[in-house]
């Protein structure tokens, strides 16, 4: 199977999701066998259609003061926030090519981030039957994903600035008591959103056993 | 009559939680239409209907738990 790669950059939650539902029908109709988008969003918080509102701690008022989006989508899961710090990962990834499998998949996005960590000195691993990724007691990688058609969308956040997990405790992640981590707060240097985005086009390569068509700019 | 049976969805998948239905009993679907979305784990699937005709009865509600093979809806084709 190929997959293209578009580079999104920072955009609105909105304007990603909508790409993600294009892209979708192109794998869909055939005209593409699989999509890699990677992002970054300006502050948004996602509820999953089956999550308990009592899970976002602030007013919807308070959250459009401070420039907060809010999305009821067809993800699984339950709260999250997103923002300019996270590198976002949607794989529309035909699963027709690869195996019909909804938690293999989601084990293999796990997979993928633990070895991405791993490239950066970071020992991370799966927790306590919790999907996500996780460093010692502290969330670093979210997954959430939808499947139509056994086509994948929605997909997965990594935390990689540090000032940006202070938005966190405006929610319950996940509908638990977590805490997040990033990798800059682990390594206490900069890291460049680059590296990790490039990093991860490679792994996603190497683990699913799929070629990189081409990456764009969108 | 057909039954909109649950199905395989991978390897250790027994069940799935109905999350969303897209239709309610007593309406028209369409072949290939979204009936019913289900969540596993992190993960949300739809179920097309299997055929054209009226959902004559939801089995599976919203929140309830449904094991691989079982019949979430019957749709009457007639």
């Amino acid at each position: 199977m190929e997959f293209k790669v578009f580079n999104l950059g920072l955009v609105d939650f909105k304007r990603a999701w909508e790409f993600q539902r294009e892209i979708f029908q192109e794998v869909k109709n055939g005209l593409l066998e699989s999509g890699l988008i990677l992002c970054q969003h300006y502050p948004v918080i996602t509820l999953a259609r089956t999550a308990n509102k009592k899970n976002l701690l602030i007013s919807e008022e308070e959250l459009e003061l401070r420039g907060i989006q809010l999305y009821e989508i067809e993800r699984g899961g339950d709260i999250t926030y997103h923002g300019p710090g996270q590198l976002m990962v949607y794989p529309i990834f035909n699963l027709n090519y690869l195996k019909k499998d909804i938690h293999l998949f989601l084990r293999q996005l796990e997979s993928i981030t633990i070895a991405l960590l791993s490239d950066f000195g970071i020992e991370a691993s799966r927790y306590q039957g919790l999907t996500g990724v996780w460093v010692r007691k502290e969330k670093i990688v979210s997954i959430g994903i939808a499947i139509r058609n056994w086509i994948t969308f929605h997909g997965l956040s990594i935390n990689v600035k540090k000032d940006d997990l202070a938005n966190f405790r405006l929610i319950r992640p996940c509908g638990m008591d977590i805490k997040m981590t990033s990798l800059e707060t682990i390594l206490s240097r900069d890291i460049e959103m680059d590296r990790v985005k490039d990093g991860l086009i490679r792994i996603f390569r190497d683990t699913l056993s799929v070629n990189l068509k081409e990456e764009v700019v969108v | 009559m057909t039954k909109v049976v649950l199905p395989e969805l991978g390897e250790g998948i027994d069940k799935a939680v109905v999350s969303y239905w897209y239709f309610k009993e007593g309406e028209k679907v369409n072949e290939k239409d979204d009936l019913v979305e289900l969540t596993t784990d992190k993960a949300t699937f739809n179920l097309p209907s299997p055929c054209s005709g009226t959902v004559s009865e939801i089995i599976f509600h919203e929140g309830d738990t449904v094991n691989v093979g079982e019949a979430l809806a019957i749709i009457d084709e007639s």
